[in-house]
């Protein structure tokens, strides 16, 4: 906020707040006429009741229902007990409630369940559903990188995304690439660190 | 009875050691489950209509529509035809329903009739509030006018802090489950021990009915700690659904409007000099909110107290906004920004050094040597005698390499705290299986309270951190204090080891004779207990557990605020430094640097000390540059009561911060004192002086936007908002 200029490394960041922004609105709004459109044309119509809703979170398949206006996020947390993902802001800001869908970094509050329905959704839950957590998590331990640990998960599913797509970041890199996510605390320079220590870590 | 003492500096094994959060692993994978994530079965949704104006009468509120939604399982009225209403935001009604989109749906179709009546939101103009502002009556101390008038140097300025918003990350709330004689209570909190109570009392109800449980929770700094309203119609509405837990957790913009807030202060501040930089005068005429109960002073003249001629008006603007609740440090970030601010300026009008002028007043403080080895050790950190520079000169330090538009500026801040532990109650239980658990009514509010507790109790019984295990949380466990004040860790690692010291006590008296000897001869270290003096006649802890039979161990020990016996103690000094560039075509402040040097005494966990103190000067970062509820004066309401617009720093607007903790046996000897509140104060301060040593004028009001840059520089005109 207090930078002049959004940093413009798009390819190796991967992620940036303003980004983020300006892709979902272009791109869920086309998305959403799409959808519209064949909702149309097909004459179908859903809700204003539950309407079932099969979701492919963590590899798995999980069905359950809910009305068309519920968000993903609301759905992980309210029905399928999937609350590592957090509520924070209400509105696409914070990035507490960040998981990866087909491999793009997104806030689950700004997704219709429904809409999810078809993506492969990765959340917080999937990193220590192995033997060994993913080296994201220790490393943000080792570097003390959270306090209250609200907005932990999502920033740890942040660093996830954007190591995915640079696995070798530089330290502007790792500063650029999370700033869609907000910490009250005060753990940025904790996280800054974890994320580099990941990085490595990740490739040893 | 044992001797309670902190083993020697150089003895510790375990605390004053980097050790990782034992919560670590839970909080960074997703698995801490915090109030907001229980499901319990058959859990209704709560949400909270309120007003949309600032000031009115509740004319009639008509239920009809609303009840008869499918789903809804309880509405209840809080504000009935007739209430006056103070504040927007402020609750009408409670609904519980199937769900959370039902429950807003009722919410919507709630018909409220309002008297709308007058208000005032904003206390910036004073000339403005009229009767809404009261004065405080006048403090004088020696013989302000004299000194003025005798004075080789006054400066005058205006300086202002808005009201700021805690925006705790979860909101706040709770799950509560009212079944018969039992209340099952999972709030947000940092009271385990008193909350519990308090919602009982709410209820006209026993006190030990109320279960209150929680392991995690969602941020709190100093606006978590009553039940509060919602806390009880949550569970009189889980009473009438027939025991069905009811989980209401204020959504955003009711969290930044109506769960606290941090009073504002503004001040028109005199002070006069002498050449060589003595401080001989201060005069303030200062004026806050905080809402309609006003706002009081902040303490200025801040840590500079002993200043000898001094006159204060202070007065109280009632505003129609949501209350004030104690906010990390309360007043204290304000009153070091102003004192300093004032400082700074006169510092500059002498041609001074600022880090001259304050050392040259220090004997008006409280702790001088520890101020003055503090400012030093800053100055070296942030390389002050290389970058400082006379106020807005321009020569080639200010300007920022190949660039005419960027000015670099240094500044410092100044803090102060008390921080004596809290009363504080702990158990140890040792089981003959060796199994240490230790149980405590406290919270882990993020602080690391739970790892500083297992910690001193490793520390005590010769055992690794991971080998006990901290059970808080509950109040079923021995009460402690809420975690506010920096209280938490003095009042919990005293109670704690005294805990530990007596169980031991007893497992040694147990194994004594086994061993040959009596338990006075006997200690505790690397997991065995053995001879003093003799580490071969040793036993391992779990071969000594298991001579207790069948019978645990089961201990207490009490912290009292009154005799905590130099366990711990009180009293500490900060000092924190900034490095910012500001662009003076645009007005952007880009922090360069911060650090911080800070004195807690003790340090339990150095590791999490730290990050505690980072996490403060990013909250400064915040309020020096960023954050300001904002009041629309033709509405009534919170303008920015979301994240988007109620701005906190992200993680790349923080620059680069170093942490340097006054670890020394001088401080350690001392015991332990509290380290929350007194690193978020000086960081506030120090940016704003930064700025002002760049651009050569004072941005007076915080938060230090690009506009307010702008028309510090360029004219009035140009400003948003300016002091009357």
């Amino acid at each position: 906020m207090s930078t002049p200029k959004t940093p413009t490394t798009k390819k190796a960041s991967g992620f940036s707040r303003r980004g983020f922004l300006q892709s979902t609105s272009a791109a869920g709004a086309g998305v959403a006429l799409l959808e519209q459109d064949a909702l149309a044309q097909s004459g179908k119509a859903m809700g204003p009741g539950e309407v079932p809703v099969t979701l492919n979170i963590n590899g798995k398949e999980m069905k359950t229902s809910v009305e068309p206006r519920w968000t993903l996020l609301d759905t992980m947390r309210n029905k399928l007990d999937l609350t590592g993902a957090k509520r924070v802001c209400d509105r696409g800001t914070c990035g507490a409630c960040t998981v990866i869908t087909n491999g793009r970094v997104v806030y689950s509050c700004t997704m219709l369940a429904v809409d999810a329905q078809g993506k492969k959704i990765e959340t917080i839950e999937s990193l220590t559903a192995g033997s060994k957590p993913h080296p994201i998590v220790p490393a943000f331990v080792e570097h003390d990188a959270q306090q209250c640990g609200y907005c932990t998960p999502g920033f740890v599913m942040a660093s996830k995304g954007f190591l995915d797509r640079n696995p070798s970041p530089t330290y502007d890199q790792v500063k650029a690439g999370l700033g869609g996510n907000l910490c009250r605390c005060g753990t940025y320079v904790g996280i800054r660190q974890a994320v580099l220590t990941a990085a490595k870590n990740l490739k040893a | 009875m044992p001797e309670y003492k902190w083993p020697p500096m150089e003895k510790r094994r375990v605390v004053g050691k980097r050790i990782s959060r034992l919560d670590g692993i839970a909080k960074s994978s997703g698995k801490a489950k915090y109030p907001s994530d229980l499901n319990r079965p058959g859990t209704l949704f709560g949400v909270i209509l309120t007003s949309p104006h600032a000031h009115a009468k509740v004319k009639s509120i008509d239920l009809a529509a609303a009840k008869a939604m499918k789903g809804v399982a309880d509405i209840r009225v809080v504000a009935p035809a007739g209430t006056e209403i103070q504040w927007a935001g402020a609750e009408i009604a409670y609904i519980a329903a199937e769900t959370e989109p039902i429950a807003r749906d009722a919410m919507r179709a709630i018909k409220v009739d309002y008297e709308v009546m007058p208000h005032l939101v904003r206390e910036d103009d004073l000339a403005k509030a009229g009767p809404r502002a009261k004065a405080a009556g006048e403090q004088v101390t020696g013989d302000p006018d004299k000194a003025f008038r005798e004075a080789d140097v006054t400066v005058e300025g205006s300086y202002g802090i808005p009201v700021l918003t805690h925006c705790c990350l979860e909101g706040h709330g709770q799950v509560v489950e009212w079944k018969g004689d039992k209340i099952e209570y999972f709030p947000s909190t940092q009271n385990v021990s008193g909350i519990g109570g308090d919602l009982a009392r709410s209820l006209s109800v026993p006190v030990n009915s109320v279960n209150v449980k929680m392991d995690y929770m969602g941020g709190g700094f100093g606006a978590k700690f009553p039940s509060d309203i919602w806390g009880r119609e949550s569970a009189l509405m889980s009473k009438t659904a027939g025991g069905k837990p009811v989980k209401l957790f204020l959504d955003r913009a009711q969290e930044l409007t109506i769960a606290g807030v941090r009073p504002s202060a503004y001040a028109k501040v005199k002070v006069s000099a002498k050449k060589d930089g003595t401080i001989t005068g201060w005069q303030s005429d200062s004026w806050a909110t905080g809402g309609v109960g006003g706002g009081g002073m902040a303490p200025i003249p801040y840590v500079f107290t002993s200043i000898p001629n001094k006159r204060m008006n202070h007065t109280a603007v009632s505003t129609n906004t949501g209350g004030a609740r104690a906010w990390r440090a309360p007043n204290h970030p304000q009153a070091s920004f102003i004192t300093c601010a004032a400082l700074e300026d006169l510092a500059a009008k002498l041609k001074m050094d600022p880090t001259e002028l304050f050392d040259k007043n220090l004997g008006y403080t409280a702790r001088a040597d520890v101020y003055r080895k503090q400012i030093a050790k800053a100055k070296e950190m942030i390389e002050w005698s290389q970058h400082w520079h006379q106020r807005g000169e321009k020569h080639k330090i200010s300007l920022v390499a190949g660039s005419s538009h960027l000015r670099r500026g240094l500044g410092m801040g100044i803090a102060t705290w008390g921080g004596a532990g809290h009363a504080s109650e702990c158990r140890v239980n040792v089981h003959p299986d060796g199994v240490v658990e230790i149980e405590i009514g406290s919270q882990d509010i993020g602080t690391g309270t739970r790892t500083a507790i297992a910690m001193v109790v490793a520390e005590m019984l010769g055992l690794s951190h991971t080998e006990v295990k901290v059970k808080l949380g509950e109040n079923i466990y021995p009460p402690s204090g809420a975690s506010g004040g920096s209280t938490t860790i003095g009042g919990v690692s005293s109670s704690s080891l005294k805990a530990a010291a007596n169980a031991l006590e007893k497992l040694m008296e147990a194994v004594a004779g086994s061993l040959g000897t009596t338990a006075d001869q006997l200690e505790a270290v690397d997991s065995t207990i053995r001879v003093k003096g003799n580490p071969s006649k040793q036993i391992s802890w779990k071969a000594a557990c298991q001579k207790l039979g069948v019978k645990s161990i089961s201990e207490t020990g009490k912290n009292d605020p009154k005799n905590p016996g130099g366990l711990n103690t009180q009293g500490v000094g900060g000092i924190q430094m900034a490095d910012v560039t500001v662009d003076i075509e645009t007005g952007v402040v880009k922090v360069n640097k911060i650090i911080a040097v800070q004195d807690c005494g003790l340090v339990v966990n150095p590791k999490t000390a730290e990050s505690q103190v980072y996490g403060a000067m990013i909250m400064s970062v915040c309020g020096a540059l960023m954050e300001e509820r904002i009041m629309d004066e033709m509405t009534g309401r919170v303008m920015n009561a979301d994240m988007e617009f109620y701005k906190l720093a992200g993680i790349s607007d923080i620059g680069e911060m170093q942490v340097h903790m006054d670890i020394s046996p001088e401080h350690d000897k001392r015991g332990v004192i509290g380290l929350g509140e007194p690193c978020a104060i000086g960081g506030v301060a120090a940016i704003a002086n930064a700025v002002a040593n760049a651009i050569g004028v004072r941005v007076p009001t915080l938060p230090v936007t690009p506009d307010k840059v702008l028309a510090a520089l360029y004219g009035d005109k140009l400003g948003r908002q300016s002091l009357a």
